[in-house]
């Protein structure tokens, strides 16, 4: 057994590793489905869905058959190769970009020097999958879905980035792990609250969920930039969002919840506790709010939220100087 | 009032005393018109075709003017036997104004020969008649010289023959089996191609290509089969126009084939979120045309029921206009109340939406026993409700965002497009038909009248909860009241009459036999009933000529003008503006195509 040398094992742990990662988050993705709707059922004093299985427990499986066996209908008048696409990098990014976060202080996929970066980059390259599937479906309710998409997220990257750097700021590094390490003593939530504020916001923009969702607004354009998707390439748009949803809340937890740390319990529970918290509050807003109108959200960005994020970027910087002047 | 009293006696109406026909003889000369007595409560004035045009006009423009036209359309006069002193006429078109200021209206008449079906438009005088006279082409082939865009609105583009003509079939087994062809379906999938000429639209215009965006009639927010047609330069509505007839069921046609009994459940269907609201201005039409005055319990029972409905109708206004503006939870909440309300209701007739439940000359049932517990619970339940619907939405900054100073318009504008009911409220205009013309017992009942200031997509959300309030107080003043007696009134036209009665002798069960099988024969006159239903004034428009059925049932409809108003309000906002806009005007499509 010694062609199992401890280089190899390690590479193998960490494949591993990934490839659970991997796994958990599909699933949960696809969980999330299930439970959003039970969620949302209960706040709209409804049951939800409940007839598949025990209290509903089977319904993913239902969905799954369902979505899986449906026709995959690519429309004659699209853009083939670009709407193949679209999907595949919706879910692919979001994914890429569970690598970075360290989930305990033994799991997680790589611990990049340029963690928070290689996230940003991801978040980029995303709104291409919108983009994509709006332009090739050849609908024009999918293009106004992609023109208000591609404006949303031109606006909220500015400051998503720039929302984080306080933090950055503090630790002293993009790398995910030591931004953990750095929080041991006191979360970042506390001297970051407004970026916090700032990136919550952002990153329910990003994932283009209630009350963000302006590039599908159902109400409006009838669903937007995936209208003409269906089967599992509509299904990867679908899981794709709740990725989403997954990623923006692990890594607020990472960024200013202090990741895996907290008193009595293991890390992984810590972690996937307050995790959850974040999805609750996601399914809650949905539940709760109006859908403001696009314009507005785009001044919403920059007039409020892009100078509160270099306020506080200003403030951050002026008290590191302060404290510890180089 | 038999066939030879149907003269041009003015004194049978007193409507040549009418300060509007005084003004009018002053000003065209006595012979300009002819007054017919009706039992409609306004006077009815034949004109030339000549002279109508001015006399619209001035009527328009006098002081304390006519500044809405309520209702144009025609009757097929050809196969009518009763018209004794009428000018001779094989078609009739009828100017229907009404006058917020004066509280009154007056309805023109212009008699046309079948050779020579046109007339002026009046669409430059009154914006609202151009749906109007498509309609009035569309249905009866009359001819609008000058109007800007004269061709069908109900039915298809392909549709042969006009259908409210007499010689046209009403039902299916009078016409050939249906066929489609290749031929015709290429013909009919031609007539379906959408070109923006066609609809007075232009492609482009100084070098800015436009988009054309078609919205329904299969569409989230098009509540129904509605459709409209945007032109858009990015999200900015240029132009739009709104297409109907999607949901045209030829309800006034059905009138002409039911018998006045069996028509009362075609009525529920016309606002289907209305129910016994639509029975009531028919039932009061026919009952004025029978001359029969109900029983106090009866009127107090209609009232309650009708209140009971116009809740339920606000109350699915609200969770929808709230979903528009993309809040997903509201409309499960009044849903829930709405089913409480239907709980009332069904205890009450046994059905939900369409109870079909008033009769001529009272209602269909006494109020079941117990009936005041279910009642009562419903009414400590609602108050609660609608509080907390102010304090999370109405008070919500991005409700007030998204509808605040959206499509808003003055009262001017309202009335200049037909608008009524809550809408026309919400731009403050204080006109609400059961404080301004009583009918069916509303005068002995204590209640507000809320209103708007602003006229925008807000005010008409607010206007409706406060209007919920109300229907609340004149229910607890029925369940506090309710008069003892008998629900149904005691008269030879009331049908089905009271079958307690039928066995005791041979003359009330030849009565009771003819009025369930053929129906109720009614006297010939014409005789109209409005009511404030739950979006805005409806009124049937009956012409009797003497016999079982009607010979003409219009149905003038609140959603129909409302709808027309659209491009006039959206053009330069934008695609969300528009889905809240519509929410908030609160239509449904069966209201507007009948």
């Amino acid at each position: 057994m010694n062609w199992l040398s401890e280089p190899l094992l390690a590479s193998l742990v960490a494949m591993l590793q990934a490839v659970v990662i991997l796994l958990g988050v599909v699933l949960l993705g696809a969980v999330l489905t299930v439970v959003e709707r039970r969620l949302l059922g209960l706040w709209q004093d409804r049951y939800g869905p409940n007839r598949v299985g025990p209290f509903g427990s089977l319904q993913l499986v239902a969905d799954m058959i369902k979505i899986f066996f449906k026709e995959d209908w690519i429309p004659p008048f699209a853009d083939r190769p670009l709407f193949v696409l679209a999907p595949a990098i919706a879910m692919a990014s979001l994914l890429l970009s569970f690598m970075i976060i360290p989930i305990t202080p033994g799991w997680g996929v790589a611990d990049l020097h340029i963690g928070l970066l290689f996230f940003l980059a991801m978040a980029g390259i995303n709104v291409y999958a919108v983009l994509f599937g709006g332009w090739s479906s050849g609908n024009k309710y999918a293009l106004l879905g992609a023109m208000r998409a591609s404006a949303q997220t031109l606006s909220y990257e500015v400051f998503i980035g720039l929302s984080l750097m306080g933090v950055v700021a503090m630790a002293g590094t993009f790398n995910m792990r030591e931004i953990v390490n750095a929080q041991e003593g006191l979360w970042y939530v506390v001297p970051q609250f407004f970026g916090f504020a700032t990136f919550l916001i952002a990153g329910i923009a990003v994932t283009h969920r209630h009350p963000f969702d302006q590039p599908e607004a159902e109400q409006e354009l009838a669903d937007g930039y995936h209208i003409e998707y269906s089967s599992m390439k509509f299904g990867m748009f679908f899981i794709g969002e709740y990725v989403g949803m997954v990623l923006i809340s692990a890594l607020i937890v990472t960024l200013f919840f202090g990741g895996w740390h907290g008193p009595w319990l293991p890390p992984i529970v810590w972690f996937a506790l307050k995790t959850g918290a974040f999805l609750v509050l996601f399914v809650l807003l949905r539940a709760s709010l109006p859908r403001p109108r696009y314009d507005r959200v785009m001044s919403f960005g920059w007039m409020f939220c892009l100078p509160l994020t270099l306020i506080n970027l200003l403030v951050t910087g002026a008290v590191i100087l302060l404290a510890d002047p180089l | 009032m038999s066939a030879d009293t149907l003269t041009t006696e003015p004194a049978a109406t007193g409507a040549a005393d009418d300060p509007v026909v005084v003004a009018l003889r002053q000003r065209f000369g006595d012979h300009a018109l002819l007054v017919q007595p009706t039992l409609t409560g306004m006077p009815v004035l034949w004109v030339a075709r000549e002279s109508f045009g001015d006399m619209l006009r001035f009527l328009r423009d006098m002081p304390e003017p006519f500044e809405m036209l309520y209702d144009l359309s025609a009757t097929d006069e050809r196969l009518r036997a009763h018209r004794h002193g009428l000018p001779e006429a094989d078609f009739t078109v009828f100017y229907h104004l009404l006058s917020v200021s004066r509280n009154r209206d007056v309805m023109l008449k212009v008699a046309l020969r079948e050779d020579d079906l046109a007339l002026p438009s009046v669409v430059s005088l009154y914006p609202c008649a151009n749906w109007y006279e498509r309609e009035a082409w569309d249905m009866f082939g009359i001819d609008f010289v000058g109007h800007p865009h004269l061709t069908r609105i109900l039915m298809p583009p392909t549709w042969q023959g006009h259908p409210l003509r007499k010689d046209h079939g009403a039902r299916a087994t009078e016409f050939d089996p249906y066929t489609l062809t290749v031929a015709g379906q290429e013909v009919e999938q031609r007539a379906l191609q959408f070109k923006p000429e066609e609809w007075g639209m232009q492609r482009e215009r100084e070098g800015t290509e436009f988009m054309f965006l078609n919205l329904g009639p299969n569409h989230p927010s098009a509540h129904g089969a509605f459709r409209i047609v945007l032109q858009l330069d990015g999200e900015e509505i240029v132009d739009c126009v709104p297409d109907i007839g999607y949901h045209h069921r030829g309800a006034e046609k059905m009138g002409e084939r039911q018998s006045w009994h069996s028509y009362i459940p075609y009525t529920d269907r016309v606002d289907y979120t209305g129910g016994v609201m639509n029975n009531f201005p028919y039932i009061l039409a026919v009952e004025k045309l029978a001359g029969i005055e109900v029983t106090e319990r009866a009127k107090v029972i209609r009232v309650m029921l009708a209140e009971m409905f116009r809740i339920s109708s606000h109350l699915l206004f609200l969770g929808t206009y709230l979903q528009d503006l993309g809040a997903m939870t509201p409309v499960f909440f009044t849903f829930t109340d709405r089913q409480k309300a239907y709980e009332v209701i069904e205890a009450i007739t046994g059905f939900r939406m369409h109870p079909a439940w008033y009769r001529i000359g009272g209602t269909a049932m006494d109020l079941p026993k117990g009936w005041e517990k279910v009642a009562q619970g419903f009414l400590d339940w609602m108050p609660r409700r609608l509080r907390e619907y102010e304090r999370t939405m109405m008070d919500n900054a991005i409700v007030r965002e998204r509808t605040r100073h959206v499509a808003a318009f003055t009262t001017r504008d309202a009335l200049t497009w037909g608008v009524t009911g809550p809408n026309l409220r919400a731009t403050g205009c204080n006109f609400d038909l059961r404080k301004q013309r009583p009918y069916g017992g509303y005068e002995q009942f204590d209640f507000e009248v809320p209103l708007g200031r602003h006229g925008d997509a807000f005010d008409r959300g607010q206007v409706r909860i406060e209007e919920m309030r109300q229907s609340l107080r004149i229910i607890q003043q029925c369940v506090d009241h309710m008069p003892a007696g008998d629900y149904k009134a005691d008269h030879p036209l009331t049908t089905p009459p009271p079958r307690e009665r039928m066995l005791e002798h041979i003359e009330t069960l030849i009565t009771h036999f003819l009025q369930v099988s053929w129906g109720p024969v009614l006297e010939p006159g014409e005789a109209l009933s409005m009511v404030e239903a739950t979006k805005g004034i409806n009124s049937y428009y009956l012409t009797s000529d003497g016999n079982t059925m009607s010979y003409r049932t219009r149905i003038r409809t609140p959603s129909f003008p409302h709808l027309q108003q659209i491009p006039a309000l959206m053009r330069g906002g934008f695609v969300p503006d528009l889905i809240a806009h519509l929410g908030s005007i609160d239509f449904v499509m069966a209201d507007v195509d009948r």
